[in-house]
C-alpha cells in the first residue's frame, strides 16, 4: 500500500496552498480520506482516541441499509416478470433488477456528490460522509419508475433544502432523503401514486397481477366487502409475502424482513436508537388497536390490526432508517421516545383518515423532525429542574 | 461506609502496564518547576539565569494573588527558563547541586490555626497542590472552603495505584488529613475503591466508596454524588493523596521535603517500574530507553501533557505515560472489520468479541473534525448528572444562563476526557469546557 500512498501524495502539491488546484482541496480529501486514514496526531485534548470516526459510522448505517437494497434490486426485477405473466430465471430477474435501480443509484450518488462537493469547495471543509447515506436512502424510497429527470431535481432539492442551506451534516433539521421524497410527491404527483407507478411494466400486464400496492387496496373501502384481512388476501396479499417484501411498492421500502436485518445491524452497533424504533413500533401499535375498536365494519381500514400496518408501506423503513436519523431525531434519551411514539400515531392516523396519503409515514416523519427540538427543549428543562432539586438536598 | 456504584462510564484498557516494584532512583541533575501545571497562576519571576537557589526559595509569584509563590524544593543554580508563545513562561529549570542547603522556613508543626497552616502552606509551595471548585483553577487562600475532597482512587488508563503511593506514608497522610480539615468549615471527604481497605482505616475525615468505569475515580464525580456544588460560591477544595502526603510530611518535620513516587507506563517504555524520585525531576534521569517516534505524557493519555525526552514531569503527576506516535496511513480503515481495533462503539469487532482485552493505543486521531452528528451517547460515559452535549453547545453559544443551569460550575475538563476520547465528530470537549469555565468566571 506504501506505493500507492506515494502515489497519491505525488499529487497533494497542487490541491494545497499554492497550488493550481488549490481551491479544490477537498476533492483531493475525500479521495485521499476514502483510501487511507492518515496518521494524523492529535494535538489537543486526549491523546488517544476511539477508533472510531463518522465515515466508520456511516458506513455501518450503509451496511445496515445493504440488504434491503439488494432485496430492492431482486424485487423490482421479480415483480416486472410477474406482471408480464412469465417464469423467469433467477439471473433474468436479478439483471432487469439492476438493469432498473444501478441507474437510479448512480444518478442519485452522483447529483449528491457534485452538491455536496460544490458546497465543500465554496465553504472551505471537507466533504462529509452523510453524502453515502442519504443518496443511498433516497434511491429505496421511490418508485421503480420514476423519471429520471425527477429524480435530479428531488435529489437536488433534498440535499441542497434539505441539509446543505442549514449548514451541513450534523445541522439539518430534516431529514434530507425524506425532503427528497416529499418534493417528488408534491411536485410530481402522478409519479408517486396510483397503481401504476409500483412496478416496471412490459409490453403487457397479465389480469392475475395486482399492480395496487395493499395500502391501495385496503383504502379502497368502497368496493371491499368481507374483512379488510380477506380484501387483502384476494388481491394475493398474506401477512408473509408481505413481510418477505415480494409485492409492488417502492424500490427498498418492502422487505420488512431485510429492514429487520438492519435493524439487527444498527443495534449492536449501536449506530441505530433502540429507544426510537421501539417507540415508533409502540405508538403505530396503540394507535392501529385504538382504530380497531372505533372501525364501523371489518372492511374499513380502520380494522387493519397492527402488524399489518408494520409490514405494509414504508412504515417499517421509515422506523428502522429515517427516524434513526441522529441528526434530525431528537438529541435527549427521553425525548426519543415521545418523538418515536408520535410518529407511529401520526404515521397510522394519516394512512387511515386521508386517502389522498395512503403513506402516512413520511409525513410523520418530517412532522416530528420539526417538533424535535421543542421535545428536547422540555427534556432539558425538567433535567435542569431536577438538577436544581438534586443541589438544594 | 457508603458504596456508590456508577454505571455510566468506560475503562479503556491499554498495553504498557507496569511491574509493581519501586526502583530508587538519585536526585536528577535537573529540576523544574513549570507555572503552567497551575490554571490562574500568572508568573512574575523573582530569579534570573544563574541565580543559586536553595531549598524553600521563592521562584515567582502568581501576578493575580502575590501571595502564591512557586517555591524550590531542591537547592542549586538556575540554569534555563523556558519561554514558550508569546513569552508565557513554561519551565523555571534548576541545575541542583546535590546538597539540599535549606532556607530557615521558620514553620511552627505545632500551630495548626488556620491562619499559620494557610501561611506556611504558602511560603513552602505546597499550597499550589489546592485546586478548587467552581472553575478548577488554584484556591485562593483567603477561602474557607465548604470541604475538601481527596480521591485515593485514579481509574485513568494505566493510572498510578494510590495505595501503593500510600505505603510507608501513612503517617504522613493521615497528618495531611488532620492539617486540610483546619483549612475547612465543613470535613475533609476521602474517597476509595472498596477493595483497597487501607484507607479505611484513617481518622478526622468522612470515608466513601466508589466503584465503577473511569471516570468512577475523578474528584468531580465524587463531589457530584456525595455534596454537589451549588452556585458560583459554593467552593470547595480538592487535594490529591500524593499532595496530602507532602502537606502531611511538611508539619511532621517542618522541612520541605519531595520525595515523590512515579509510575512509569505505556508501551513505547521499556523500563517499566515506579520510581521513587522528586517533582519536577527530568524524566531522562529515571525514564530509560523508549522506543523513536513516540510521545512522553506528563500524567494520562487522557488528561495530561505533551512533554519532550529532556522535559520535566508535572508537579501534580504520578504518572508519565509513553505511547507510539501514529506513524503508517491505514489503508481503508474504515472498511477493516477491526478484530484489534479498540472502541467503545461496537462497529468493530474486537470490542463485541474481545471486549476486557487490551490494546496498543497510539495518537492517531483517526478522522476528521465534524459538527455533532450523535448527540445522546455523552451520557452514557460520564457518571453525573450532566448533559454534555447540551454543555457543551451553551459554551460555544456563550449562553451564561444556560451554562450554569447545566452545571458548569460543577465540571472540570478532567471530566470529559472519556467524552472527547469516543467522540465520533473528535470534538475538543477539554478545550471547550476550559473556555467555558474562563468565560463564567468572568462573566458568571
Amino acid at each position: 500500500m506504501k506505493f500507492l500512498y506515494n502515489f497519491i501524495k505525488k499529487f497533494e502539491p497542487l490541491f494545497s496552498k499554492g497550488g493550481k488546484l488549490e481551491k479544490l482541496y477537498p476533492i483531493y480529501e475525500m479521495g485521499e480520506g476514502f483510501l487511507f486514514t492518515l496518521p494524523h496526531h492529535t494535538k489537543t485534548g486526549t491523546h488517544i482516541r476511539d477508533a472510531i470516526d463518522m465515515k466508520r459510522f456511516m458506513i455501518t448505517v450503509y451496511i445496515a441499509i445493504f440488504p434491503a437494497f439488494i432485496f430492492g434490486i431482486f424485487n423490482t426485477g421479480y415483480q416486472h416478470f410477474l406482471s408480464l405473466g412469465i417464469a423467469a430465471s433467477i439471473w433474468q430477474i436479478i439483471l432487469k433488477g439492476i438493469v432498473i435501480v444501478l441507474p437510479i443509484y448512480l444518478i442519485v450518488l452522483a447529483v449528491g456528490a457534485i452538491w455536496e462537493i460544490l458546497f465543500a469547495v465554496v465553504r472551505k471543509h471537507e466533504i462529509n460522509e452523510g453524502l453515502l447515506v442519504s443518496t443511498f436512502l433516497i434511491p429505496l424510497i421511490v418508485p421503480p419508475t420514476i423519471p429520471y429527470w425527477q429524480l435530479i431535481v428531488a435529489t437536488s432539492f433534498g440535499i441542497v433544502i434539505g441539509k446543505e442551506i442549514f449548514g451541513g451534516v450534523g445541522m439539518n433539521i430534516f431529514n434530507p432523503a425524506l425532503v427528497a421524497r416529499a418534493f417528488l410527491f408534491f411536485a410530481f404527483p402522478r409519479s408517486m401514486s396510483g397503481d401504476s407507478v409500483w412496478t416496471v411494466f412490459g409490453e403487457k400486464a397479465i389480469d392475475a397481477y395486482t399492480a395496487a400496492t395493499p395500502l391501495a387496496v385496503v383504502s379502497d373501502t368502497i368496493t371491499n366487502s368481507g374483512g379488510v384481512i380477506d380484501a387483502l388476501a384476494d388481491k394475493g396479499y398474506t401477512l408473509w409475502n408481505m413481510f418477505l417484501g415480494t409485492i409492488p411498492g417502492s424500490i427498498g421500502e418492502t422487505s420488512t424482513l431485510m429492514i429487520l436485518l438492519g435493524l439487527l445491524v444498527l443495534l449492536i452497533t449501536k449506530a441505530g436508537s433502540w429507544r426510537i424504533v421501539l417507540s415508533v413500533f409502540v405508538g403505530g401499535f396503540a394507535m392501529s388497536t385504538l382504530l380497531n375498536y372505533l372501525a364501523p365494519n371489518p372492511s374499513h381500514i380502520f380494522a387493519l390490526p397492527a402488524h399489518y400496518h408494520f409490514v405494509m408501506g414504508g412504515f417499517a423503513f421509515g422506523a428502522v432508517f429515517m427516524a434513526t436519523d441522529p441528526v434530525s431525531s431528537c438529541s435527549t434519551k427521553n425525548g426519543k421516545y415521545f418523538y418515536g411514539f408520535l410518529i407511529g400515531v401520526l404515521a397510522i392516523l394519516v394512512r387511515t383518515l386521508n386517502p389522498a396519503y395512503p403513506e402516512g409515514m413520511m409525513l410523520a416523519i418530517l412532522l416530528m423532525n420539526t417538533f424535535a427540538p421543542l421535545i428536547d427543549h422540555f427534556v432539558v428543562q425538567a433535567h435542569k429542574k431536577r438538577r436544581l432539586k438534586y443541589a438544594k438536598q | 461506609m457508603k458504596l456508590k456504584k456508577l454505571r455510566h462510564g468506560y475503562d479503556i484498557k491499554i498495553t504498557g502496564e507496569t511491574v509493581r516494584t519501586i526502583q530508587q532512583t538519585d536526585l536528577p541533575q535537573k529540576v523544574a518547576l513549570k507555572p503552567v501545571d497551575f490554571e490562574g497562576f500568572k508568573p512574575r519571576l523573582l530569579v534570573e539565569l544563574g541565580d543559586v537557589v536553595k531549598v524553600g526559595t521563592p521562584l515567582a509569584y502568581n501576578k493575580n494573588n502575590e501571595d502564591i509563590k512557586l517555591i524550590s524544593h531542591v537547592s542549586g543554580q538556575i540554569a534555563g527558563i523556558v519561554r514558550g508563545k508569546r513569552r508565557v513562561i513554561e519551565a523555571i529549570v534548576i541545575e541542583t547541586d546535590g546538597k539540599q542547603a535549606r532556607e530557615d522556613l521558620k514553620i511552627d508543626t505545632n500551630n495548626l490555626t488556620q491562619d499559620s497552616i494557610i501561611e506556611a502552606l504558602l511560603r513552602t509551595g505546597l499550597f499550589l497542590n489546592l485546586v478548587q471548585r467552581p472553575y478548577n483553577k488554584i484556591a485562593n487562600p483567603v477561602d474557607i472552603p465548604r470541604d475538601i475532597f481527596i480521591s485515593a482512587m485514579d481509574t485513568a488508563p494505566l493510572a498510578a495505584e494510590e495505595s501503593f503511593i500510600l505505603e510507608d506514608n501513612e503517617s504522613s497522610f493521615q497528618k495531611g488529613i488532620d492539617v486540610l480539615s483546619k483549612l475547612t468549615s465543613g470535613k475533609v471527604r476521602l474517597s476509595f475503591k472498596p477493595e483497597e481497605t487501607e484507607f479505611s482505616e484513617f481518622k478526622n475525615c468522612e470515608l466513601y466508596n466508589f466503584k465503577g468505569p473511569h471516570p468512577a475515580g475523578n474528584v468531580g464525580v465524587h463531589i457530584h454524588h456525595i455534596a454537589p456544588i451549588r452556585n458560583a460560591h459554593d467552593i470547595v477544595w480538592t487535594c490529591s493523596v500524593q499532595a496530602a502526603i507532602l502537606i502531611g510530611r511538611l508539619f511532621e518535620t517542618g522541612e520541605i521535603n519531595h520525595e515523590i513516587l512515579i509510575k512509569l507506563a505505556g508501551s513505547a517504555a521499556k523500563k517499566r517500574y515506579y520510581f521513587k524520585t522528586i517533582s519536577g525531576a527530568q524524566v531522562s534521569s529515571f525514564m530509560g530507553k523508549i522506543e523513536e517516534n513516540s510521545r512522553i505524557i506528563s500524567g494520562n493519555v487522557l488528561t495530561g501533557t505533551k512533554i519532550e525526552a529532556d522535559g520535566f514531569v508535572g508537579f501534580k503527576d504520578n504518572l508519565i505515560t509513553v505511547v507510539p506516535e501514529a506513524k503508517d496511513p491505514v489503508f481503508m480503515a474504515w472498511m477493516n472489520p477491526g478484530i484489534s481495533k479498540r472502541s467503545w462503539w461496537k462497529t468493530f469487532v474486537a470490542p463485541i468479541i474481545t471486549p476486557k482485552k487490551a490494546f496498543a493505543a497510539d495518537t492517531n486521531i483517526g478522522g476528521g473534525n465534524r459538527a455533532f452528528v450523535i448527540n445522546d451517547i455523552y451520557e452514557d460515559v460520564i457518571p453525573m448528572s450532566i448533559l454534555p452535549g447540551y454543555l457543551i453547545k451553551s459554551i460555544l453559544a456563550e449562553d451564561i444562563e444556560e451554562m450554569e443551569a447545566l452545571g458548569i460550575y460543577e465540571v472540570a475538563e478532567e471530566d470529559f476526557a472519556i467524552c472527547e476520547y469516543i467522540c465520533p465528530s473528535k470534538t475538543e470537549f477539554q478545550q471547550i469546557i476550559r473556555l467555558g469555565l474562563n468565560l463564567i468566571e468572568k462573566e458568571g
